[in-house]
């Protein structure tokens, strides 16, 4: 039963009647409602327990400023601490109260309320500090509630990004935000009108206003049609500008823009101008239980009655110190609340003020001391401000009216400073930091023409203004009234957070006395509140307790999101796969249509682990992979090694600066193994020069540093050697190979058909030539990283997979077969092959991996020389690249550590490798040790939590030191 | 999120750069300096509270690697002392 919905008005379609669940019972609503409105007009007033204390309490705002109830969706739209009046109604919703469980009326957790003296600020902080705070943290945080994560993604729809630019951002459309835009949109801006509201309007949706002589809410709808008709203005409603950061960079959540299909957008917007037309928050005052449900800020009071037909009282006490609780109470009456008395802190209200409400009782000069009532509000005690006897008055409805501060917040993310406003009791926008300006309400414009005046200013920059509709509005007028001082019983500053008074007194004692140590120590203004209702209140409290003027206490940080903004939002659709992509191959499809196990191998490249056969184990199948390379042939899909192009008069001395071995001599025709550091000496990447003409080279990185070597080598050219004559480009997708490799590789060379001379003379290790395999074009160049014979035949991309097929079917006879990554790792280990993720880190260079050959003491310089002879002329002890043979024959785990004799004492290295050797049919491995390169032979151990594994030092390599199979 | 400007590109997004750390002085001939001054080179960043040089690479736009002055405080694009030379 709607038992306390008007009979008439609002902007509610009372045709359509909606269903919902609020803490496991049903009610109705209308289309138009908030969840918020629906309970109120049900009847419902409890509908929270607190924070910390688990008190009661109820609905206190109307919009995205409620500090006190918060609300879990459940179900299909799952979602945590969302503020109760900022949900839109819909049909089927069911949503339950935070912090108390089973429900409001029966919280296990109220009994902290009988033990709230023993929880002050920083209680926990005090209590929990032994031995370390983390081990309470998980308990406190859920006793202390808040919604549970949401377990699923939403059942339907998704989350999506998008970019804007504009000349005009307006924050708001309220009476100045719809001015701006007006005035900007006619003259040709490209603007964006954002608001938050379900429809524009602002404050007029909720105030009985005339503008040129009709409702107020005519004007919002034929200024929002001719914006509409203005195809250089894009006016979002339902959507939160969020985030004000550096070079105007503004963001936007944008709610339900296309349902059901995009649940949320948000916008990241480029702004020349940002223009806060954001309003103001009205303030609570602080008085004795003033967190009873039925105590409501006024501006609320006034939304549920005009906006949304609900009457949230029907017997009201109004507590004020400014006129536009006069013009609530006006509205109130006029719904049918009874208005007990108005209780006014100011000696003499203003005569304007009370015309407004004729023949209510005014209490002037007097305040609330404190509530009566349990779970909902039955009388409230009123006294004279200065002090003396109070009185009782019943009701059921405390409306509250602290003053209005402007929501400073994005003017404040935007870096704008604050100064403090006397008449107006409060901050307002000062100096700007960006391109930013404020007006309307946000500026301190509380009256509706100086809004509608302010807006238009704005939105003409200077330019021509328009004709100001006229309006008429109460004059407004406020006495600061930061705290009642003879409340009795605990007086709310922060709802959300449960901070009192006491508790900021609390902090100032203990020597918190900055007003930041403040917000830390009590909490106050954290958490989704970010000062919205209490923070003035906060302010005003540490300056009548220090006596000092409230712009010396100054503010808090307001920090973005300026209201909440949902993980999936920000995210877009940046989620599963999409959120880093795979890169591929084109044979990564047959690949998988072969059975491939794959996986990521560097950079997030795609490939195959290996091909695993009917019946074969992991170690099977590797072993299988090992002996076809080592005894037949095998070939494998090397395109993600990196590959650039480089061209130019000056890549020869660039390419001699880069690696540490001489390149520019290098013949065409050739290819050199080369090394490059940093310049601090480091081993970045090693690979393969190939030089194709004079002018014209390749080089190949390593797959998981290609991204890293461009940088490096553009920067180095761009920035150091700019009048030098190199062009780089990255081929890596350009050139695509596969690489045959096996004794047996040439017999498949012949048998695919190839018009280039394969034999060892004219094509020798090292080498290259180009012409076509299997009539596709294609570059052959002898490498090896497996120790065989080998032929890596690169292919334009459209021709791999064509050129791959043609291989596996002419190799047949000779026992080919795919050979996946696990395989390779195996064989280049057996060779003692390099592999920078294992073998290197920070500390090694190249002599101490047996590469010292490479480092050129021909050339004057090149980088990393100066840093690594610096570094050697140390006298520290070297980890030195060997082999290792484990005796017994096991495997070593990768990283096991090794220490003298395998006791407790400190490593004098790892192990980098331990792979199972076809060839020796035992596991053979790399480490690096402590001047290794003298210690083969001696027996070293490998020290692991559940034993010792003893193993014998040997040269890193483990098969075919001359090199003759390559070679060959 | 910084609008960068690129001198081939103009503004964009600082999402399409990568950092490349502030300016260092020019790398000095590595034959003509002590250990001292070469450790000084390969460790000494710009770090100070207030404009800096630094390095953009334009990596997801034309590939330029760019220098800009930026105010650490506010991540304000400012004007360079001695852009004279
Ligand atoms: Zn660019």
């Amino acid at each position: 039963m709607q038992t306390d919905r008007l009979d008439n008005g609002g902007r509610i379609d009372r045709t359509k009647t909606l269903n919902f669940t609020f803490n496991g019972r049903p009610y109705q609503g209308f289309e138009g409602d908030t969840l918020a409105s629906a309970l109120l007009a049900n009847g419902v007033r409890l509908t929270a327990r607190s924070f910390k204390y688990h008190r009661p309490r109820g609905i206190v705002g109307s919009g995205v400023e409620e500090p006190s109830t918060l609300v879990e969706l459940l179900g299909d739209d799952a979602s945590g601490n969302r503020p109760v009046t900022t949900v839109a109604l819909r049909e089927g919703l069911a949503a339950k109260s935070v912090n108390c469980w089973p429900s409001p009326e029966l919280d296990v957790g109220a009994i902290n309320q009988m033990f709230a003296r023993f929880l002050p600020a920083g209680f926990y902080y005090k209590t929990f500090k032994w031995p370390n705070w983390h081990l309470y943290e998980p308990f406190i945080r859920k006793a202390a509630g808040l919604a549970a994560a949401p377990a699923e993604p939403p059942k339907e729809g998704h989350f999506e990004n998008r970019y804007a630019h504009c000349d005009l951002l307006i924050a708001g459309a309220g009476p100045a935000g719809l001015m701006a835009a007006l005035v900007a949109g006619r003259a040709g801006q490209r603007v964006m009108l954002v608001d938050e509201g379900s429809e524009p309007g602002g404050s007029l949706l909720s105030r009985n206003l005339m503008i040129d002589g009709k409702p107020a809410m005519e004007w919002v709808r034929s200024v929002s049609a001719e914006l509409a008709g203005l195809s250089n203005v894009r006016h979002l409603q339902n959507a939160t500008v969020w985030g004000y950061r550096e070079h105007n960079f503004v963001m936007v959540n944008e709610r339900e823009p296309e349902q059901p299909s995009i649940l949320e957008r948000n916008w990241r917007v480029r702004a020349g101008q940002v223009l806060c037309a954001t309003g103001a928050i009205e303030r609570t005052l602080v008085f004795g239980n003033n967190d009873r449900p039925g105590v409501m800020l006024a501006s609320a009071v006034q939304t549920y009655v005009n906006r949304y037909a609900v009457r949230p009282g029907k017997r009201a006490v109004i507590f004020t110190n400014n006129n536009s609780a006069y013009a609530v109470a006006a509205d109130m009456q006029a719904s049918g609340i009874e208005i007990a008395a108005i209780v006014d802190s100011r000696e003499n209200p203003p005569e304007v003020a009370r015309a407004s409400v004729p023949g209510v009782e005014v209490l002037s000069g007097q305040v609330i001391t404190t509530t009566h009532g349990r779970r909902r509000v039955r009388a409230v005690t009123v006294a004279p401000a200065k002090g003396g006897t109070g009185r009782k008055i019943t009701c059921d409805l405390v409306t509250v009216s602290g003053g209005w501060n402007p929501a400073v917040h994005l003017w404040s993310q935007s870096r704008g400073t604050l100064a403090y406003d006397q008449a107006l009791s409060t901050f307002r926008p000062d100096k700007a930091a960006q391109s930013a300006a404020s007006a309307g309400a946000a500026d301190g414009h509380l009256v509706l023409a100086e809004a509608l005046r302010s807006g238009a200013e704005a939105g003409a920059n200077g330019g021509a203004l328009p004709d100001i509709p006229a309006s008429d509005d109460l004059d407004y007028a406020v006495d600061p009234l930061w705290q009642v001082e003879q409340a009795s019983g605990k007086a709310f500053l922060d709802m959300q957070n449960d901070v009192s008074v006491d508790d900021v007194h609390l902090a100032l004692r203990e020597g918190y006395d900055n007003v930041e140590h403040v917000k830390r120590y009590t909490t106050g203004g954290m958490g989704i509140d970010q000062g919205k209702v209490g923070n003035i209140n906060i302010i005003g409290t540490v300056a009548m307790q220090k006596g000092l003027p409230l712009d010396e206490v100054g503010t808090t940080t307001f920090r973005a999101p300026y209201t909440p903004v949902s993980f999936g939002a920000i995210g877009g659709i940046r989620e599963g796969s999409v959120a880093l992509p795979y890169r591929h191959t084109p044979v990564t499809a047959w690949n998988l249509a072969n059975g491939a196990f794959m996986y990521e191998s560097g950079a997030r490249w795609r490939r195959p682990g290996y091909f695993p056969r009917a019946g074969e184990a992991f170690q099977d199948t590797v072993n299988r992979e090992c002996r076809t390379v080592r005894n037949d042939v095998g070939v494998y899909d090397g395109s993600p090694l990196g590959t650039f192009e480089l061209k130019g008069r000056d890549v020869g001395r660039f390419l001699d600066h880069l690696y540490t071995n001489v390149m520019s001599n290098l013949k065409v025709g050739r290819a050199r193994y080369g090394l490059m550091l940093s310049d601090d000496g480091l081993v970045m990447d090693d690979g393969v020069a190939l030089r194709l003409s004079q002018d014209r080279w390749i080089i190949s990185t390593s797959t998981g540093h290609a991204d890293a070597i461009n940088g490096h080598m553009e920067e180095i050219l761009q920035t150091e050697f700019p009048d030098w004559n190199v062009f780089i480009t990255t081929v890596t997708s350009q050139w695509n190979n596969a690489t045959i490799c096996g004794p047996k590789a040439r017999e498949v060379m012949q048998a695919l058909g190839t018009d280039i001379d394969i034999s060892t003379e004219a094509l020798p290790f090292m080498a290259f030539a180009e012409g076509h395999v299997a009539d596709i074009p294609a570059r052959v160049v002898r490498v090896s990283f497996t120790g065989e014979l080998s032929f890596e035949v690169n292919v334009a991309p459209r021709d791999l997979l064509r050129l791959w097929q043609r291989i596996l079917e002419v190799g047949v006879p000779f026992g080919i077969a795919p050979i996946g990554s696990e395989a390779n790792h195996v064989l280049r280990v057996e060779k003692g092959f390099l592999s920078l993720g294992h073998e290197v880190d920070g500390p090694i260079d190249p002599f101490d991996l047996g590469l010292g050959w490479a480092m050129s003491k021909k050339k004057a310089d090149y980088l990393g020389k100066r840093s690594v002879a610096l570094r050697r002329a140390g006298t520290s002890n070297r980890r030195e690249l060997v082999g290792v043979i484990p005796e017994p024959d096991r495997m070593i785990p990768e990283g096991g550590p090794l220490t003298p004799g395998g006791e407790k004492k400190p490593t004098e290295g790892f192990v980098t490798a331990c792979v199972y050797s076809t060839v020796h049919d035992r596991w053979v491995g790399l480490a690096l040790l402590e001047n290794g390169h003298s210690r083969h032979g001696e027996t070293v151990h490998v020290r692991l939590n559940d034993g010792v594994i003893p193993a014998r030092v040997t040269p890193p390599i483990h098969y075919d030191a001359g090199g003759e199979r390559l070679r060959s | 999120m910084m609008n960068i400007p690129c001198p081939f590109c103009g503004p964009r997004n600082e999402a399409e750069f990568a950092f490349g750390g502030p300016v260092k002085p020019r790398r000095p001939d590595p034959n003509a300096t002590s250990d001292d001054e070469w450790a000084d080179y390969l460790t000494q960043v710009p770090n100070p509270l207030g404009p800096v040089e630094e390095r953009w690479w334009h990596v997801k736009g034309c590939g330029t690697w760019l220098s800009i002055w930026r105010d650490t405080r506010t991540h304000d694009i400012v004007e360079g002392p001695g852009n004279a030379d």
